[in-house]
Protein backbone atom coordinates (compact mmCIF):
# COMPACT_ATOMS: atom_id res chain seq x y z
CA UNK A 1 0.00 0.00 0.00
CA UNK A 2 1.33 3.43 -0.82
CA UNK A 3 0.66 6.51 1.29
CA UNK A 4 0.91 9.69 -0.72
CA UNK A 5 -0.01 13.33 -0.38
CA UNK A 6 1.42 16.85 -0.19
CA UNK A 7 3.78 17.93 2.60
CA UNK A 8 2.04 18.18 5.93
CA UNK A 9 -0.64 15.65 5.05
CA UNK A 10 0.50 13.28 7.76
CA UNK A 11 1.65 10.38 5.62
CA UNK A 12 4.84 9.93 7.61
CA UNK A 13 2.94 10.47 10.86
CA UNK A 14 0.53 7.73 9.85
CA UNK A 15 3.41 5.39 9.11
CA UNK A 16 5.18 6.18 12.37
CA UNK A 17 2.05 5.50 14.36
CA UNK A 18 2.08 1.92 13.13
CA UNK A 19 5.29 1.16 15.00
CA UNK A 20 4.45 3.75 17.61
CA UNK A 21 7.34 6.09 17.00
CA UNK A 22 4.47 8.53 17.33
CA UNK A 23 1.74 7.60 19.78
CA UNK A 24 -1.79 7.88 18.42
CA UNK A 25 -3.92 10.15 20.60
CA UNK A 26 -7.09 8.27 19.85
CA UNK A 27 -8.45 5.46 17.74
CA UNK A 28 -7.32 1.91 17.25
CA UNK A 29 -4.38 0.67 15.31
CA UNK A 30 -4.18 -3.01 14.59
CA UNK A 31 -1.30 -5.03 13.22
CA UNK A 32 -2.21 -8.62 12.49
CA UNK A 33 -5.48 -8.11 14.30
CA UNK A 34 -3.73 -7.12 17.53
CA UNK A 35 -4.09 -3.65 18.96
CA UNK A 36 -0.56 -2.21 18.90
CA UNK A 37 -1.22 -0.11 21.99
CA UNK A 38 -1.26 -3.26 24.10
CA UNK A 39 2.07 -4.52 22.82
CA UNK A 40 5.50 -3.95 24.24
CA UNK A 41 7.22 -1.23 22.22
CA UNK A 42 10.37 -3.18 21.51
CA UNK A 43 8.52 -6.41 20.70
CA UNK A 44 6.19 -4.57 18.34
CA UNK A 45 9.03 -2.81 16.53
CA UNK A 46 11.14 -5.93 16.17
CA UNK A 47 8.21 -7.52 14.37
CA UNK A 48 7.90 -4.68 11.89
CA UNK A 49 10.61 -3.93 9.34
CA UNK A 50 11.47 -0.23 9.13
CA UNK A 51 13.22 1.47 6.21
CA UNK A 52 13.82 5.21 6.05
CA UNK A 53 15.44 7.61 3.63
CA UNK A 54 19.12 6.82 3.10
CA UNK A 55 18.49 3.69 5.13
CA UNK A 56 19.31 5.29 8.48
CA UNK A 57 22.22 2.88 8.57
CA UNK A 58 24.56 2.79 11.54
CA UNK A 59 27.76 4.37 10.22
CA UNK A 60 29.87 2.72 12.92
CA UNK A 61 28.72 -0.77 12.06
CA UNK A 62 29.80 -2.81 9.06
CA UNK A 63 27.20 -3.74 6.47
CA UNK A 64 26.92 -7.25 7.94
CA UNK A 65 26.50 -5.86 11.46
CA UNK A 66 23.85 -3.45 10.24
CA UNK A 67 21.84 -6.22 8.64
CA UNK A 68 22.25 -8.36 11.77
CA UNK A 69 20.84 -5.70 14.11
CA UNK A 70 17.42 -7.19 14.83
CA UNK A 71 18.47 -10.88 14.76
CA UNK A 72 21.18 -10.02 17.29
CA UNK A 73 18.74 -8.29 19.62
CA UNK A 74 16.49 -11.32 19.30
CA UNK A 75 19.40 -13.42 20.54
CA UNK A 76 20.01 -15.59 17.50
CA UNK A 77 23.24 -17.56 17.65
CA UNK A 78 26.19 -16.42 15.57
CA UNK A 79 26.06 -18.98 12.80
CA UNK A 80 22.34 -18.44 12.27
CA UNK A 81 22.89 -14.67 12.06
CA UNK A 82 25.77 -15.12 9.60
CA UNK A 83 23.68 -17.42 7.41
CA UNK A 84 20.79 -15.00 7.41
CA UNK A 85 23.04 -12.05 6.54
CA UNK A 86 24.50 -13.92 3.57
CA UNK A 87 21.03 -14.95 2.45
CA UNK A 88 19.73 -11.37 2.61
CA UNK A 89 22.79 -9.97 0.86
CA UNK A 90 22.03 -12.27 -2.04
CA UNK A 91 18.35 -11.44 -1.95
CA UNK A 92 18.89 -7.70 -2.30
CA UNK A 93 21.83 -8.05 -4.67
CA UNK A 94 24.77 -7.09 -2.48
CA UNK A 95 28.15 -8.62 -3.13
CA UNK A 96 29.51 -10.59 -0.18
CA UNK A 97 32.71 -8.54 -0.27
CA UNK A 98 30.68 -5.49 0.76
CA UNK A 99 29.60 -7.06 4.02
CA UNK A 100 32.78 -6.12 5.86
CA UNK A 101 32.73 -2.52 4.73
CA UNK A 102 31.15 0.48 6.38
CA UNK A 103 28.01 2.10 4.95
CA UNK A 104 29.80 5.36 4.12
CA UNK A 105 32.06 3.46 1.74
CA UNK A 106 29.10 2.47 -0.41
CA UNK A 107 26.90 4.29 -2.90
CA UNK A 108 23.43 5.59 -2.09
CA UNK A 109 21.76 2.78 -4.00
CA UNK A 110 23.76 0.16 -2.17
CA UNK A 111 23.00 1.78 1.17
CA UNK A 112 19.33 1.63 0.33
CA UNK A 113 19.58 -2.08 -0.44
CA UNK A 114 21.28 -2.62 2.90
CA UNK A 115 18.43 -0.72 4.57
CA UNK A 116 15.92 -3.09 2.98
CA UNK A 117 18.00 -6.14 3.90
CA UNK A 118 18.25 -4.93 7.49
CA UNK A 119 14.49 -4.43 7.70
CA UNK A 120 13.88 -7.93 6.35
CA UNK A 121 16.44 -9.59 8.63
CA UNK A 122 14.07 -11.18 11.13
CA UNK A 123 11.51 -11.89 8.39
CA UNK A 124 8.81 -9.54 9.72
CA UNK A 125 5.38 -9.85 8.09
CA UNK A 126 5.03 -6.07 7.89
CA UNK A 127 7.44 -3.58 6.35
CA UNK A 128 7.23 0.18 6.80
CA UNK A 129 9.08 2.26 4.24
CA UNK A 130 9.33 6.02 4.63
CA UNK A 131 10.42 7.59 1.33
CA UNK A 132 13.17 5.00 1.10
CA UNK A 133 14.25 5.98 -2.40
CA UNK A 134 13.97 9.73 -1.92
CA UNK A 135 17.69 10.45 -1.83
CA UNK A 136 18.97 8.50 -4.80
CA UNK A 137 19.15 9.64 -8.40
CA UNK A 138 16.26 8.79 -10.75
CA UNK A 139 18.01 5.96 -12.57
CA UNK A 140 18.98 4.19 -9.36
CA UNK A 141 15.54 4.91 -7.91
CA UNK A 142 13.82 3.27 -10.82
CA UNK A 143 16.06 0.22 -10.49
CA UNK A 144 15.44 -0.01 -6.75
CA UNK A 145 11.70 0.20 -7.40
CA UNK A 146 11.92 -2.68 -9.87
CA UNK A 147 13.95 -4.67 -7.36
CA UNK A 148 11.41 -4.02 -4.65
CA UNK A 149 8.61 -5.22 -6.91
CA UNK A 150 10.56 -8.37 -7.75
CA UNK A 151 11.32 -8.90 -4.06
CA UNK A 152 7.68 -8.53 -3.17
CA UNK A 153 6.80 -11.20 -5.75
CA UNK A 154 8.87 -13.62 -3.70
CA UNK A 155 8.14 -12.42 -0.19
CA UNK A 156 4.51 -11.27 -0.15
CA UNK A 157 4.94 -8.85 2.75
CA UNK A 158 2.48 -6.26 3.86
CA UNK A 159 4.33 -3.10 2.87
CA UNK A 160 3.28 0.40 3.81
CA UNK A 161 5.21 2.78 1.59
CA UNK A 162 5.29 6.54 2.08
CA UNK A 163 6.19 8.67 -0.92
CA UNK A 164 5.51 12.11 -2.34
CA UNK A 165 6.16 10.89 -5.85
CA UNK A 166 2.94 9.96 -7.67
CA UNK A 167 4.76 7.91 -10.29
CA UNK A 168 6.36 5.87 -7.53
CA UNK A 169 3.04 5.31 -5.76
CA UNK A 170 1.37 4.26 -9.02
CA UNK A 171 4.20 1.92 -9.87
CA UNK A 172 4.60 0.25 -6.48
CA UNK A 173 1.22 0.44 -4.81
CA UNK A 174 -1.45 -2.25 -5.05
CA UNK A 175 -3.57 0.32 -3.30
CA UNK A 176 -2.95 4.01 -2.81
CA UNK A 177 -4.12 6.15 0.08
CA UNK A 178 -4.10 9.79 -0.97
CA UNK A 179 -3.98 12.12 2.04
CA UNK A 180 -4.62 15.84 2.16
CA UNK A 181 -3.15 18.40 4.54
CA UNK A 182 -4.46 17.75 8.01
CA UNK A 183 -4.52 14.00 7.56
CA UNK A 184 -7.75 13.87 5.55
CA UNK A 185 -8.05 10.67 3.53
CA UNK A 186 -9.21 11.83 0.11
CA UNK A 187 -9.21 8.52 -1.68
CA UNK A 188 -8.19 4.95 -1.01
CA UNK A 189 -8.23 2.79 -4.11
CA UNK A 190 -6.20 0.91 -6.67
CA UNK A 191 -3.87 3.02 -8.80
CA UNK A 192 -6.06 2.48 -11.85
CA UNK A 193 -9.20 3.53 -10.04
CA UNK A 194 -7.45 6.59 -8.60
CA UNK A 195 -6.62 7.75 -12.12
CA UNK A 196 -9.85 6.59 -13.74
CA UNK A 197 -12.31 8.01 -11.24
CA UNK A 198 -10.83 10.60 -8.87
CA UNK A 199 -13.09 10.99 -5.84
CA UNK A 200 -13.03 14.80 -5.90
CA UNK A 201 -11.31 17.83 -7.40
CA UNK A 202 -8.38 17.56 -5.00
CA UNK A 203 -7.61 14.06 -6.21
CA UNK A 204 -8.13 15.16 -9.79
CA UNK A 205 -5.64 17.99 -9.41
CA UNK A 206 -3.19 15.83 -7.52
CA UNK A 207 -3.05 13.12 -10.18
CA UNK A 208 -2.78 15.71 -12.92
CA UNK A 209 -4.39 16.37 -16.27
CA UNK A 210 -2.62 13.53 -18.01
CA UNK A 211 -4.15 10.85 -15.86
CA UNK A 212 -5.25 8.89 -18.93
CA UNK A 213 -1.65 8.77 -20.06
CA UNK A 214 -0.52 7.76 -16.57
CA UNK A 215 -2.96 4.86 -16.64
CA UNK A 216 -1.20 3.54 -19.72
CA UNK A 217 1.82 2.90 -17.55
CA UNK A 218 -0.25 0.67 -15.28
CA UNK A 219 -1.58 -1.61 -18.00
CA UNK A 220 0.31 -4.26 -19.88
CA UNK A 221 0.03 -5.33 -23.49
CA UNK A 222 -1.22 -8.75 -22.35
CA UNK A 223 -4.40 -7.12 -21.03
CA UNK A 224 -5.49 -6.11 -24.53
CA UNK A 225 -7.75 -8.38 -26.58
CA UNK A 226 -5.84 -10.39 -29.19
CA UNK A 227 -5.54 -8.67 -32.53
CA UNK A 228 -3.65 -9.97 -35.55
CA UNK A 229 -3.58 -6.69 -37.43
CA UNK A 230 -2.43 -6.33 -41.05
CA UNK A 231 -0.47 -9.54 -40.98
CA UNK A 232 -0.48 -12.47 -43.41
CA UNK A 233 1.47 -15.72 -43.75
CA UNK A 234 4.53 -15.28 -45.97
CA UNK A 235 3.07 -17.95 -48.27
CA UNK A 236 0.18 -15.64 -49.20
CA UNK A 237 -0.17 -14.23 -52.72
CA UNK A 238 0.26 -10.55 -53.50
CA UNK A 239 -3.45 -10.07 -54.16
CA UNK A 240 -4.27 -11.45 -50.71
CA UNK A 241 -1.71 -9.08 -49.24
CA UNK A 242 -3.10 -6.05 -51.05
CA UNK A 243 -6.66 -7.01 -50.05
CA UNK A 244 -5.69 -7.30 -46.36
CA UNK A 245 -3.88 -3.98 -46.46
CA UNK A 246 -6.85 -2.25 -48.06
CA UNK A 247 -9.25 -3.79 -45.55
CA UNK A 248 -7.16 -2.44 -42.69
CA UNK A 249 -6.40 0.82 -44.42
CA UNK A 250 -2.61 0.52 -44.09
CA UNK A 251 0.37 0.83 -46.43
CA UNK A 252 2.45 -1.81 -44.72
CA UNK A 253 1.80 -5.47 -44.25
CA UNK A 254 3.45 -7.93 -41.87
CA UNK A 255 4.61 -11.39 -42.80
CA UNK A 256 4.48 -14.43 -40.56
CA UNK A 257 6.78 -17.33 -41.17
CA UNK A 258 6.63 -20.35 -38.88
CA UNK A 259 4.79 -18.53 -36.11
CA UNK A 260 7.39 -15.79 -36.09
CA UNK A 261 7.13 -12.25 -37.34
CA UNK A 262 9.14 -12.05 -40.53
CA UNK A 263 9.16 -8.30 -41.08
CA UNK A 264 7.14 -5.61 -42.80
CA UNK A 265 6.80 -5.15 -46.54
CA UNK A 266 5.51 -2.10 -48.39
CA UNK A 267 2.19 -2.63 -50.11
CA UNK A 268 3.47 -0.42 -52.95
CA UNK A 269 6.22 -2.96 -53.59
CA UNK A 270 3.56 -5.60 -54.24
CA UNK A 271 1.64 -3.57 -56.85
CA UNK A 272 3.49 -5.25 -59.73
CA UNK A 273 2.20 -8.61 -58.57
CA UNK A 274 5.42 -9.89 -56.99
CA UNK A 275 5.11 -12.47 -54.21
CA UNK A 276 5.16 -10.93 -50.70
CA UNK A 277 7.89 -13.36 -49.65
CA UNK A 278 10.23 -11.87 -52.28
CA UNK A 279 9.58 -8.23 -51.43
CA UNK A 280 12.04 -6.12 -49.48
CA UNK A 281 11.46 -6.70 -45.75
CA UNK A 282 11.88 -4.18 -42.98
CA UNK A 283 12.47 -5.38 -39.41
CA UNK A 284 9.81 -4.30 -36.91
CA UNK A 285 10.76 -0.95 -35.40
CA UNK A 286 7.93 -1.14 -32.87
CA UNK A 287 8.24 -4.39 -30.98
CA UNK A 288 6.86 -5.10 -27.52
CA UNK A 289 6.45 -8.08 -25.20
CA UNK A 290 3.25 -9.09 -23.40
CA UNK A 291 4.77 -7.53 -20.22
CA UNK A 292 5.40 -4.15 -21.82
CA UNK A 293 3.26 -1.30 -20.58
CA UNK A 294 0.76 0.30 -22.92
CA UNK A 295 2.64 3.54 -22.43
CA UNK A 296 5.74 1.91 -23.78
CA UNK A 297 3.80 0.38 -26.68
CA UNK A 298 2.27 3.73 -27.53
CA UNK A 299 5.62 5.47 -27.43
CA UNK A 300 6.98 2.91 -29.90
CA UNK A 301 4.01 3.15 -32.23
CA UNK A 302 4.12 6.93 -32.27
CA UNK A 303 7.76 6.93 -33.28
CA UNK A 304 7.62 4.20 -35.93
CA UNK A 305 6.41 4.18 -39.52
CA UNK A 306 3.96 1.34 -38.99
CA UNK A 307 0.84 2.15 -37.03
CA UNK A 308 0.98 -0.95 -34.85
CA UNK A 309 3.53 -2.57 -32.55
CA UNK A 310 4.33 -6.25 -32.97
CA UNK A 311 4.04 -8.41 -29.87
CA UNK A 312 7.01 -10.69 -29.46
CA UNK A 313 5.86 -13.43 -27.10
CA UNK A 314 9.04 -15.30 -26.34
CA UNK A 315 10.05 -15.40 -30.00
CA UNK A 316 6.53 -16.18 -31.24
CA UNK A 317 4.20 -13.77 -32.94
CA UNK A 318 1.66 -12.71 -30.32
CA UNK A 319 -0.49 -10.34 -32.33
CA UNK A 320 -0.17 -6.58 -32.64
CA UNK A 321 -1.01 -3.55 -30.57
CA UNK A 322 -2.77 -0.71 -32.35
CA UNK A 323 -3.33 2.82 -31.11
CA UNK A 324 -7.04 2.19 -31.39
CA UNK A 325 -6.80 -0.84 -29.10
CA UNK A 326 -4.88 1.25 -26.55
CA UNK A 327 -7.50 3.99 -26.72
CA UNK A 328 -10.32 1.49 -26.30
CA UNK A 329 -8.61 -0.02 -23.22
CA UNK A 330 -8.84 3.36 -21.52
CA UNK A 331 -12.52 3.98 -22.27
CA UNK A 332 -13.91 0.48 -22.02
CA UNK A 333 -13.76 0.44 -18.24
CA UNK A 334 -16.88 -0.88 -16.52
CA UNK A 335 -18.33 2.44 -15.35
CA UNK A 336 -18.38 3.97 -18.81
CA UNK B 1 84.24 20.54 36.17
CA UNK B 2 85.91 23.75 35.07
CA UNK B 3 85.51 26.99 37.02
CA UNK B 4 84.13 28.66 33.92
CA UNK B 5 81.27 26.19 33.67
CA UNK B 6 80.43 26.69 37.35
CA UNK B 7 80.41 30.45 37.11
CA UNK B 8 77.85 30.53 34.31
CA UNK B 9 74.31 29.23 34.72
CA UNK B 10 73.64 27.03 31.68
CA UNK B 11 70.13 26.09 30.56
CA UNK B 12 70.94 22.51 31.29
CA UNK B 13 73.63 20.78 33.29
CA UNK B 14 73.81 17.11 32.33
CA UNK B 15 75.67 15.96 35.50
CA UNK B 16 72.74 17.15 37.57
CA UNK B 17 70.35 14.96 35.62
CA UNK B 18 72.49 11.92 36.26
CA UNK B 19 72.91 12.76 39.94
CA UNK B 20 69.24 13.52 40.53
CA UNK B 21 67.90 10.81 38.23
CA UNK B 22 65.79 9.17 40.95
CA UNK B 23 64.25 12.50 41.93
CA UNK B 24 63.37 13.28 38.33
CA UNK B 25 61.84 9.89 37.83
CA UNK B 26 59.81 10.19 40.99
CA UNK B 27 58.55 13.64 39.94
CA UNK B 28 57.59 12.31 36.52
CA UNK B 29 55.63 9.40 38.02
CA UNK B 30 53.87 11.74 40.47
CA UNK B 31 53.05 14.07 37.61
CA UNK B 32 51.61 11.24 35.57
CA UNK B 33 49.58 9.98 38.54
CA UNK B 34 48.14 13.41 39.28
CA UNK B 35 47.25 13.96 35.63
CA UNK B 36 45.60 10.57 35.20
CA UNK B 37 43.74 10.79 38.53
CA UNK B 38 42.45 14.28 37.79
CA UNK B 39 41.29 13.44 34.27
CA UNK B 40 39.79 10.15 35.42
CA UNK B 41 37.79 11.88 38.14
CA UNK B 42 36.82 14.55 35.61
CA UNK B 43 35.61 11.92 33.15
CA UNK B 44 33.45 10.24 35.78
CA UNK B 45 31.85 13.49 36.92
CA UNK B 46 31.50 14.76 33.32
CA UNK B 47 29.79 11.50 32.35
CA UNK B 48 27.20 11.98 35.08
CA UNK B 49 26.70 15.68 34.23
CA UNK B 50 26.45 14.92 30.50
CA UNK B 51 23.94 12.17 31.11
CA UNK B 52 21.80 14.55 33.16
CA UNK B 53 22.10 17.27 30.51
CA UNK B 54 21.19 14.89 27.70
CA UNK B 55 18.31 13.33 29.59
CA UNK B 56 16.89 16.64 30.78
CA UNK B 57 17.60 19.09 28.01
CA UNK B 58 16.74 22.14 30.10
CA UNK B 59 19.78 21.25 32.25
CA UNK B 60 22.26 21.85 29.43
CA UNK B 61 22.63 25.58 30.08
CA UNK B 62 22.85 25.38 33.90
CA UNK B 63 25.41 22.58 33.69
CA UNK B 64 27.65 24.19 31.07
CA UNK B 65 27.26 27.47 32.94
CA UNK B 66 28.38 25.88 36.18
CA UNK B 67 31.35 24.05 34.62
CA UNK B 68 32.29 27.28 32.86
CA UNK B 69 32.22 29.07 36.20
CA UNK B 70 34.48 26.43 37.76
CA UNK B 71 36.91 26.95 34.91
CA UNK B 72 37.24 30.64 35.67
CA UNK B 73 38.40 30.15 39.27
CA UNK B 74 42.19 30.56 39.54
CA UNK B 75 43.78 27.28 40.56
CA UNK B 76 45.78 28.81 43.40
CA UNK B 77 42.58 30.22 44.89
CA UNK B 78 40.84 26.89 44.58
CA UNK B 79 43.74 25.11 46.31
CA UNK B 80 43.55 27.67 49.07
CA UNK B 81 39.82 27.08 49.42
CA UNK B 82 40.24 23.32 49.77
CA UNK B 83 43.29 23.19 52.06
CA UNK B 84 41.20 23.84 55.23
CA UNK B 85 39.07 20.80 54.38
CA UNK B 86 41.49 18.31 52.90
CA UNK B 87 44.87 19.67 54.01
CA UNK B 88 47.93 19.56 51.79
CA UNK B 89 46.74 16.28 50.33
CA UNK B 90 46.61 14.77 46.91
CA UNK B 91 42.82 15.25 46.99
CA UNK B 92 43.27 19.01 47.34
CA UNK B 93 45.33 18.95 44.17
CA UNK B 94 43.15 16.58 42.20
CA UNK B 95 39.76 18.19 42.89
CA UNK B 96 40.46 21.55 41.19
CA UNK B 97 42.29 19.90 38.33
CA UNK B 98 39.37 17.56 37.75
CA UNK B 99 36.97 20.50 37.96
CA UNK B 100 38.85 22.28 35.15
CA UNK B 101 38.34 19.33 32.80
CA UNK B 102 34.55 19.38 33.20
CA UNK B 103 33.80 22.27 30.87
CA UNK B 104 35.54 20.77 27.86
CA UNK B 105 34.46 17.20 28.58
CA UNK B 106 30.78 18.00 29.13
CA UNK B 107 30.59 20.39 26.17
CA UNK B 108 32.15 17.87 23.81
CA UNK B 109 30.09 14.95 25.07
CA UNK B 110 26.84 16.85 24.64
CA UNK B 111 27.95 18.04 21.21
CA UNK B 112 28.86 14.47 20.30
CA UNK B 113 25.46 13.11 21.19
CA UNK B 114 23.77 16.00 19.43
CA UNK B 115 25.71 15.15 16.30
CA UNK B 116 24.20 11.67 16.06
CA UNK B 117 22.11 11.84 12.86
CA UNK B 118 18.38 11.92 13.51
CA UNK B 119 17.84 9.23 10.88
CA UNK B 120 20.16 6.88 12.75
CA UNK B 121 18.41 7.54 16.05
CA UNK B 122 15.07 7.00 14.36
CA UNK B 123 16.17 3.75 12.74
CA UNK B 124 17.52 2.42 16.03
CA UNK B 125 14.24 3.19 17.73
CA UNK B 126 12.16 1.85 14.86
CA UNK B 127 14.00 -1.45 14.92
CA UNK B 128 13.05 -2.03 18.51
CA UNK B 129 16.39 -1.42 20.25
CA UNK B 130 15.86 -0.79 23.94
CA UNK B 131 16.77 2.69 25.24
CA UNK B 132 19.90 1.33 26.93
CA UNK B 133 21.06 -0.44 23.78
CA UNK B 134 20.33 2.66 21.72
CA UNK B 135 22.68 4.71 23.91
CA UNK B 136 25.39 2.10 24.39
CA UNK B 137 25.44 0.53 20.94
CA UNK B 138 24.50 3.42 18.69
CA UNK B 139 24.70 6.89 20.19
CA UNK B 140 27.81 6.51 22.34
CA UNK B 141 30.00 5.07 19.57
CA UNK B 142 28.87 7.82 17.20
CA UNK B 143 29.58 10.51 19.83
CA UNK B 144 33.00 9.00 20.51
CA UNK B 145 35.03 11.13 18.08
CA UNK B 146 33.80 14.27 19.87
CA UNK B 147 34.36 12.77 23.31
CA UNK B 148 37.89 11.71 22.34
CA UNK B 149 38.63 15.19 21.04
CA UNK B 150 37.49 16.66 24.37
CA UNK B 151 39.54 14.14 26.30
CA UNK B 152 42.68 15.07 24.39
CA UNK B 153 42.30 18.75 25.23
CA UNK B 154 41.52 17.91 28.85
CA UNK B 155 44.61 15.71 29.20
CA UNK B 156 46.96 18.20 27.58
CA UNK B 157 45.75 21.11 29.68
CA UNK B 158 45.76 19.05 32.86
CA UNK B 159 49.30 17.79 32.25
CA UNK B 160 50.38 21.43 32.15
CA UNK B 161 48.28 22.52 35.11
CA UNK B 162 49.52 19.72 37.37
CA UNK B 163 52.79 21.67 37.81
CA UNK B 164 50.83 24.05 40.05
CA UNK B 165 50.13 21.18 42.47
CA UNK B 166 53.74 21.55 43.61
CA UNK B 167 52.82 24.63 45.62
CA UNK B 168 50.75 22.47 47.94
CA UNK B 169 53.56 19.94 48.16
CA UNK B 170 52.18 17.31 45.86
CA UNK B 171 55.42 16.95 43.96
CA UNK B 172 55.34 16.26 40.27
CA UNK B 173 57.43 18.05 37.69
CA UNK B 174 56.20 21.32 39.17
CA UNK B 175 58.38 20.61 42.20
CA UNK B 176 61.44 20.58 39.96
CA UNK B 177 60.43 23.86 38.40
CA UNK B 178 59.78 25.41 41.81
CA UNK B 179 63.14 24.12 43.05
CA UNK B 180 64.90 25.67 40.09
CA UNK B 181 63.08 28.98 40.56
CA UNK B 182 63.98 29.21 44.24
CA UNK B 183 67.64 28.45 43.60
CA UNK B 184 67.84 30.36 40.32
CA UNK B 185 69.20 27.12 38.91
CA UNK B 186 67.94 26.52 35.40
CA UNK B 187 68.49 22.82 35.02
CA UNK B 188 65.56 21.53 37.16
CA UNK B 189 63.30 24.11 35.58
CA UNK B 190 64.28 23.08 32.09
CA UNK B 191 63.90 19.40 32.92
CA UNK B 192 60.57 19.94 34.68
CA UNK B 193 59.08 22.02 31.90
CA UNK B 194 60.40 19.79 29.10
CA UNK B 195 59.17 16.62 30.68
CA UNK B 196 55.80 18.20 31.39
CA UNK B 197 55.45 19.13 27.72
CA UNK B 198 56.69 15.73 26.62
CA UNK B 199 54.25 13.97 28.94
CA UNK B 200 51.36 16.02 27.57
CA UNK B 201 52.35 15.14 24.01
CA UNK B 202 52.75 11.44 24.78
CA UNK B 203 49.39 11.23 26.57
CA UNK B 204 47.74 13.15 23.75
CA UNK B 205 49.22 10.76 21.21
CA UNK B 206 48.13 7.76 23.26
CA UNK B 207 44.51 8.95 23.41
CA UNK B 208 44.58 9.83 19.72
CA UNK B 209 45.74 6.29 18.91
CA UNK B 210 43.13 4.84 21.24
CA UNK B 211 40.46 6.92 19.54
CA UNK B 212 41.48 5.75 16.11
CA UNK B 213 41.42 2.17 17.26
CA UNK B 214 37.96 2.62 18.79
CA UNK B 215 36.41 4.34 15.76
CA UNK B 216 37.59 2.37 12.75
CA UNK B 217 34.69 3.57 10.59
CA UNK B 218 35.96 7.16 10.59
CA UNK B 219 39.15 6.14 8.79
CA UNK B 220 37.61 4.57 5.72
CA UNK B 221 37.45 6.71 2.61
CA UNK B 222 34.05 7.44 1.16
CA UNK B 223 33.35 5.45 -1.95
CA UNK B 224 33.12 7.48 -5.11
Amino acid sequence: MALIGPSGCGKTTTLRMINRLIEPTSGRLEVNGRDVINESLTELRRGIGYVIQQGGLFPHRTVAQNIATVPRTLGWDKSRVADRVAELAELVGLELTMLDRYPDELSGGQQQRIGVARALAADPPVLLMDEPFGAVDPIVRSRLQDELLALQQQLHKTIVFVTHDLEEALKLGDRIALLNVGGILEQYSTPDELLRSPANTFVEQFVGEDRGMKRLALKSVAELPFETGPVIPDTASSSEAVATAEAQGVEWIGLICDDRFGGWVRVADLANGSVPADAERFPPAAQVTPDSTLRNAMELIMTSRTSVAVINDGGHFGGVVSLDAIRRSLVSEPDL
Amino acid sequence: MTPVAQATNPIIRWEWIIDEWDQIREALVQHLELTVLSVALGVVVAAVLSAVALRFRFMVSPITGFTGFLYTIPSVALFGLLVPYFGLSRLTAVLPLAAYTLLILVTNTVAGFNAVPESVRDAAKGMGLTPVRRVVEVELPLALPYIIAGLRIAVVSTAGLVTVAAIIGQGGLGALILDGLQRTFWTPMTIGASLSILLALVLDGAIYALGRWATPWTRRAKAS
